[in-house]
């Protein structure tokens, strides 16, 4: 793997043909091989896109293929572009050392995903921070409120077409 | 896997029908002093003992990584100290390899060493606030005088190398701000020579002290499964029994060069914690030691004068060194395009930036992991069937920092 870790894979197939025997790539394909959409290396990092309905079971496949701990759940906003959310979730291997970004693009008409709570319970504070500044909703969270905002707070304020100062 | 409720709210408590004594909802915080901060923490009572905890927080939240989408990249670096204001380096070291990550840069040797020796130092500073309020909480107050005599020396240092004690912005990105002054190294080295019997001091002070022991051993029982389950990284998840550290497994900024031991426990309580920070803040000593002993020569700065900004001298003398700098001052410099997550070890547990750049010469997106937000999903566990007055105890044990977790 270190002859390549310089290189950049830019999509599916050439990682594909150069990450053959990565953990995290060979547990996605066993899990549903026309389920992993996209794939990247970039700056020795491995990106892996999943539609966002596949978010649970790929969780699952990846933790049970070593990927052990949940570091890490955000999302970005591409608006005006659709779908317009971009959920990043980071999870790192113990075993490997290693850590590997699951992605999943979500639409900006009413955003909503399965939780990660199920896979990983720690996941609860960091869905109820992207739910609480980007207003994506994820269906069977034991506890969807605002965390950081005030509850009666109108508003996401990490979306971009929320001003950074001034009024809204 | 234990059943966790990190969850639910507490309102009110459940009336029992007929119930003589029913259980009574307490609030702590946000203004209580072994709060560390501004948490507010509603607990449900049945008499002295825990039956449910509901961390409230966002008190702080000032909205930083919205603000950082509207900053030029080297703007970034100070907001990063106000995020966890205890470890102002080991923030700007996680920001700045980040975007170097993303601009493919390569950093100085010496510039690296000196970032490990004052990431160190910082470990230092942060373990030591936390030995000290913890002790503080117990009320073991003397420590407390003890550890802040240490912590000024260690501002002093700071201060001496960038002019603030607590908001340092030392790190830049492409290496570091300056050259630290004349002699400081030498004064690095007083401290660090006389600090491992300081160590022996607070341990002397707090070690055998038979109210410590009880009030910490066996309170805030936290397994392997839970701390994986829950996300809780650093000394609290290494007390755990999991022997993990990213400065020995990813290793980042030639900590590989190192060589220092990883403390693990598997008390799995608050006294395994303190007992695996105590030893952390030895091998930090050790650390620091060995990149007193090894510094490389040569300059702090990458060479790229598009996104380094030059040296003063230069700057008033060159040219060349003028136009970048003006250029650099007043555009920002563009970053390429993509995405980057870079984890380090901070006094805390794990600490993540994850920067997102469309190719401008602002960050499109930058998310900061702190291992303060995660560890409060613990405290339910912790503290539950347990006596009121160990809450105070766990807080202490897995050091939060509020500014870290609000953001």
């Amino acid at each position: 793997m270190t002859e390549v870790a310089k290189k950049t894979l830019a999509n599916r197939a050439e990682v594909l043909e150069g990450l053959p025997e990565h953990p995290a790539v060979k547990a996605l394909l066993g899990w549903n091989a026309e389920g992993l959409l996209d794939a990247r290396w970039d700056r020795g990092e491995l990106t892996l896109t999943v539609a966002p309905e596949n978010i649970v079971p790929t969780l699952t496949a990846l933790k049970a293929a070593g990927y052990n701990a949940f570091e890490d759940m955000t999302a970005v906003d591409w608006f005006p572009s659709e779908p317009r959310f971009q959920l990043s979730y980071h999870i790192l291997s113990h075993a490997y050392k290693e850590r590997v970004r699951l992605r999943a693009m979500v639409s900006g008409d009413a955003p909503a995903v399965d939780s990660a709570t199920q896979v990983w319970p720690g996941a609860n504070y960091y869905e109820r921070e992207v739910f609480d500044l980007f207003g994506v909703r994820f269906e069977g969270h034991p506890n969807l409120r605002r965390i950081l905002m005030p509850d009666d707070w109108e508003g996401h304020p990490l979306r971009k077409d929320y001003p950074v100062e001034g009024y809204r | 896997m234990a059943d966790f409720d990190v969850g639910t709210p507490i309102l009110e408590a459940p009336v029992a029908e007929g119930a003589k004594d029913q259980h009574m909802v307490l609030n702590m915080g946000p203004q209580h002093p072994s709060t560390h901060g501004v948490l507010r923490l509603v607990l449900e009572v049945d008499g002295e003992i825990i039956v449910r905890l509901y961390p409230e927080i966002g008190y702080l939240h000032t909205g930083i990584e919205k603000t950082c989408e509207a900053k030029f990249y080297q703007q970034v670096v100070p907001l990063t100290d106000r995020v966890d204001y205890l470890g102002p380096m080991a923030n700007n070291l996680c920001y700045c390899l980040a975007v170097e990550k993303l601009l493919e840069l390569e950093i100085p040797e010496r510039a690296q060493w000196l970032r490990v020796m004052f990431t160190e130092l910082t470990r230092l500073n942060s373990h030591l606030i936390w030995l000290g309020t913890h002790a503080m909480d117990i009320g073991a107050l003397t420590v407390f005088l003890y550890t802040f005599r240490e912590r000024e020396d260690i501002l002093r240092i700071f201060e001496e190398v960038s002019g603030q004690r607590m908001m340092t912005s030392y790190f830049r990105i492409g290496g570091l701000s300056m050259e630290p002054p004349l002699g400081l190294l030498e004064k690095i080295q007083a401290f660090i020579k006389t600090f491992p019997e300081k160590i022996d001091e607070y341990s002397n002070l707090l070690t055998g002290n038979p109210i410590f022991r009880n009030r910490l051993m066996g309170v805030g029982m936290f397994s392997a499964e839970d701390a994986i389950a829950l996300a809780i990284t650093g000394p609290t998840m290494r007390a755990s029994g999991i022997d993990f550290d990213l400065r020995r497994d990813m290793p980042y900024s030639s900590y590989e060069k190192f060589q220092f031991e990883v403390p693990v426990s598997t008390g799995c309580d608050c006294w395994a914690r303190y007992e695996v920070r105590l030893l952390e803040m030895r091998e930090s000593v050790k650390i620091v030691q060995q990149a007193l002993d090894g510094m490389p020569e040569g300059p702090v700065k990458a060479d790229a004068p598009k996104i380094v900004l030059p040296d003063r001298e230069k700057m008033k003398t060159q040219m060349e060194a003028l136009i970048h700098h003006f250029k650099i001052v007043t555009e920002g410099f563009n970053v390429p395009a993509g995405e980057v997550y870079q984890g380090i070890e901070s006094g805390h547990g794990q600490m993540g930036y994850y920067v997102v750049s469309d190719g401008t010469a602002k960050p499109y997106r930058v998310h900061m992991r702190y291992p303060g937000f995660a560890s409060l999903q613990a405290l339910e566990t912790m503290c539950k069937g347990r006596m009121l007055a160990d809450v105070v105890a766990v807080i202490g044990s897995i050091d939060i920092v509020l500014g870290e977790i609000d953001r």
